[in-house]
């Protein structure tokens, strides 16, 4: 990789940012460019990346707006595979002319580049051309989800707050203006992916009929998609004419027509990151029809509201179901356990009075997806009680859910489950918004 | 693909910005789609003749280029079933500014509804479907989907609504011809995509279903704005 327009004096830079990290942390072999040449600490300036020896298959480009082209030119012609444009000055300043400058030179040589006027990509124990310290940052560990974003901001916020509910990234990009590489053409790459599971999108907003072609591309596609639209506020309509006209806006289109292909809107990054986490363990959607095991009444009921809110419903357990659970339990809870959805297996229940629930909720033909409310503080539930579920939704072949607090001292139930691919909410509201991505497709 | 006769109406209206009533029910009458019949005219002997004949009661309509939005005007007079209102009415309405005919025809009842069609920047044309009269954007139910639609998927858009149960049937009310319903909305989604070059909006506001049928009572498409 070579990274154009490090700095000889200012080591806050940031093309030095990201050459000193790559070059330092990442496996990634990395040349610094700059014109004057020379040395920086130790290793050779090239004066351009045509004298580099060997191939360069990304180059980094972080030069002022007005000599970019000139760089791209030089890029294609010592055969670079393709650039990531750092440098804003472009679209974003009313600078159009420009940008069309170069993203013509990078059309007609098929020279793919991501930007201007963003953060690049960050793939994890790869490279990383965020041109954030990397000190500061919190990184995502490798995972499943691929994440695209038009803002770098919410591209680096976002990737802090899956890190934060251990969910992993296969990999980030910031398309900044996406003058070359946009959404759609991030579809096709993350479809042929073979490590990413799901492709979530902070969108603001598609060009003239790229929403379009987008929804071709997502109906297409055949892992889960997500999106978090920004920019859901009508701005000044003008005065409309016709009844249609003013009640299809902008947004409203937005959203009806991802609902209409099954792809998944959150409603805020909250959202966003239980869809992902959910999509990723589970790709097949459900009508809607949810079975909830609780310890404790107050939660069975606080998950209901939720479920009530999000449009997810709580059907009648079959009696036979009932019939099966009353007749496994310990007789500590036999009577006391109360068994309609949600089921209140109280604070008396062991471990295997909630691996007999969710086995026979799995088995009832009205129910097609568990929520399971662990409250490890109940003394009757062990350390691997995650591990002892995990098998029992393993045999059955339904999707479960499980709430547990994230605190250090339960990590080993947590562990539990996400070793078996089981998501983990740290809510019982995140529980039931992972129970809502699944039920992403409209029913037909 | 457009007829030769509807690009002949789109031209002729393109400094206006929007088709005028008679010529829009021709385009989806071009298409067979049902629209009451009608008589468009200044006499009113002629329009005497049209209720006598009717099976019932009728509507007199002003129409005017001046006109976009009937209600306002009081250019829609419904339920006339005496000559001697619809004399009044016609000297009425051909009163209004830019009236120089007035459409009669006959008047259906059954559920309103308004199907209506917006050309979306990002997503291209878009059909909407909900509760329709003159209340549509103080109620404000309805259901986009991006065009074309088929007929299977209108089912989904009724049941969307909150008003769905008025589309089922409700209390002695009998509910609506889904069939007749969804072979309206998918044949009008592939006529926006034809016509996706040159419209901005469409109202067909309202469309009258029964058990039976579902026509087309009014109709209105706003032209993209042309040379």
């Amino acid at each position: 990789m070579a990274v154009i327009g490090v700095s000889t004096t200012q080591n806050s830079h940031p093309a030095n940012v990201i050459y000193t990290k790559n070059h330092l942390r990442y496996p990634v072999k990395t040349y610094a460019v700059n014109p004057k040449g020379g040395m920086l600490n130790r290793e050779p300036l090239y004066r351009q990346v045509e004298d580099i020896q060997g191939d360069v298959d990304m180059a980094v480009i972080a030069v002022r707006a007005q000599f970019v082209p000139g760089v791209v030119k030089q890029c294609i012609k010592k055969g670079v595979k393709g650039a990531v444009i750092i440098s804003g000055g472009f679209s974003e300043s009313g600078n159009h002319e420009l940008q069309k400058t170069v993203t013509d030179i990078a059309q007609k040589a098929d020279f793919p580049f991501v930007g201007p006027n963003c953060l690049g990509i960050y793939a994890p124990d790869v490279v990383d051309t965020f041109f954030l310290p990397g000190e500061r940052i919190v990184r995502p560990k490798k995972g499943n989800i691929g994440f695209v974003s038009q803002s770098g901001g919410v591209l680096v916020d976002q990737m802090v707050k899956f890190a934060g509910q251990g969910i992993g990234i296969s990999l980030g990009v910031s398309i900044g203006n996406k003058a070359v590489l946009r959404e759609i053409d991030m579809i096709d790459w993350f479809e042929n992916d073979l490590e990413t599971r799901v492709i979530a999108f902070y969108i603001e907003g598609f060009g003239r009929r790229e929403g379009r072609e987008f929804i071709r591309r997502a109906e297409r596609c055949p892992k889960p998609i997500v999106v978090l639209k920004a920019g859901k506020s009508p701005k000044g309509m003008a005065a409309v004419s016709s009844h249609t006209a003013s009640l299809a806006g902008d947004y409203r289109v937005f959203s009806e027509v991802m609902k209409q292909f099954c792809v998944a809107e959150a409603a805020n990054e909250y959202e966003l990151t239980s869809f992902c986490e959910a999509l990723s363990c589970y790709s097949k959607g459900i009508r809607g029809n949810v079975g909830i095991v609780s310890l404790s009444g107050g939660h069975g009921v606080l998950a209901a509201d939720a479920c009530g809110a999000h449009g997810i419903s709580l059907p009648q357990i079959t009696s036979r179901t009932i019939g099966k659970i009353r007749e496994n339990l310990s007789p500590e809870i036999r009577q006391i356990a109360s068994l309609t959805n949600p089921l209140d297996l109280t604070g008396s229940c062991v471990d295997n009075d909630i691996e007999i629930s969710v086995r026979h909720l799995a088995r009832d033909e009205n129910i097609e997806c568990i929520l399971t409310l662990l409250l490890p503080y109940s003394p009757g539930i062990s350390a691997d009680i995650g591990a002892k579920l995990s098998q029992v939704a393993r045999n059955e072949g339904k999707p479960l859910i499980a709430y547990v607090p994230h605190e250090d001292k339960y990590k080993i139930i947590i562990e539990g489950f996400e070793l078996n691919n089981i998501p983990v909410a740290s809510s019982v509201e995140g529980a039931v918004l992972m129970a809502k991505a699944l039920k992403r497709c409209r029913p037909c | 693909m457009l007829s030769k006769s509807d690009r002949h109406i789109i031209e002729a209206s393109k400094s206006r910005g929007w088709i005028l009533e008679p010529q829009a029910k021709q385009i989806m009458a071009g298409r067979g789609f049902d629209i009451p019949n009608f008589v468009l005219t200044d006499s009113i002997a002629v329009a005497g003749t049209f209720l006598r004949n009717a099976p019932g009661p009728v509507v007199a309509k002003a129409v005017s280029e001046k006109i976009i939005h009937k209600t306002e005007f009081a250019a829609v007079v419904t339920g006339i079933s005496e000559e001697k209102i619809l004399e009044r009415e016609m000297i009425r309405l051909k009163a209004l500014q830019g009236c120089e005919q007035v459409l009669v025809e006959e008047m259906v009842k059954g559920l309103e509804i308004i199907i209506g069609a917006k050309n979306d920047f990002q997503f291209g044309p878009v059909v909407v479907l909900g509760l329709g009269g003159t209340s549509v954007e103080i109620y404000k139910d309805t259901a986009i989907r991006m065009a074309p639609v088929k007929s299977a998927e209108v089912a989904s858009m009724v049941d969307s609504l909150q008003g769905k149960r008025l589309f089922r049937g409700y209390r002695r009310s009998p509910g609506v011809n889904m069939a007749a319903l969804g072979q309206l909305v998918a044949n009008f989604s592939s006529l926006i995509m034809d016509l996706e070059e040159n419209f901005q909006s469409i109202d067909l506001n309202p469309v009258i279903c029964t058990q039976d049928r579902c026509v087309i009572a009014d109709a209105r498409i706003m032209l993209v704005k042309g040379p």
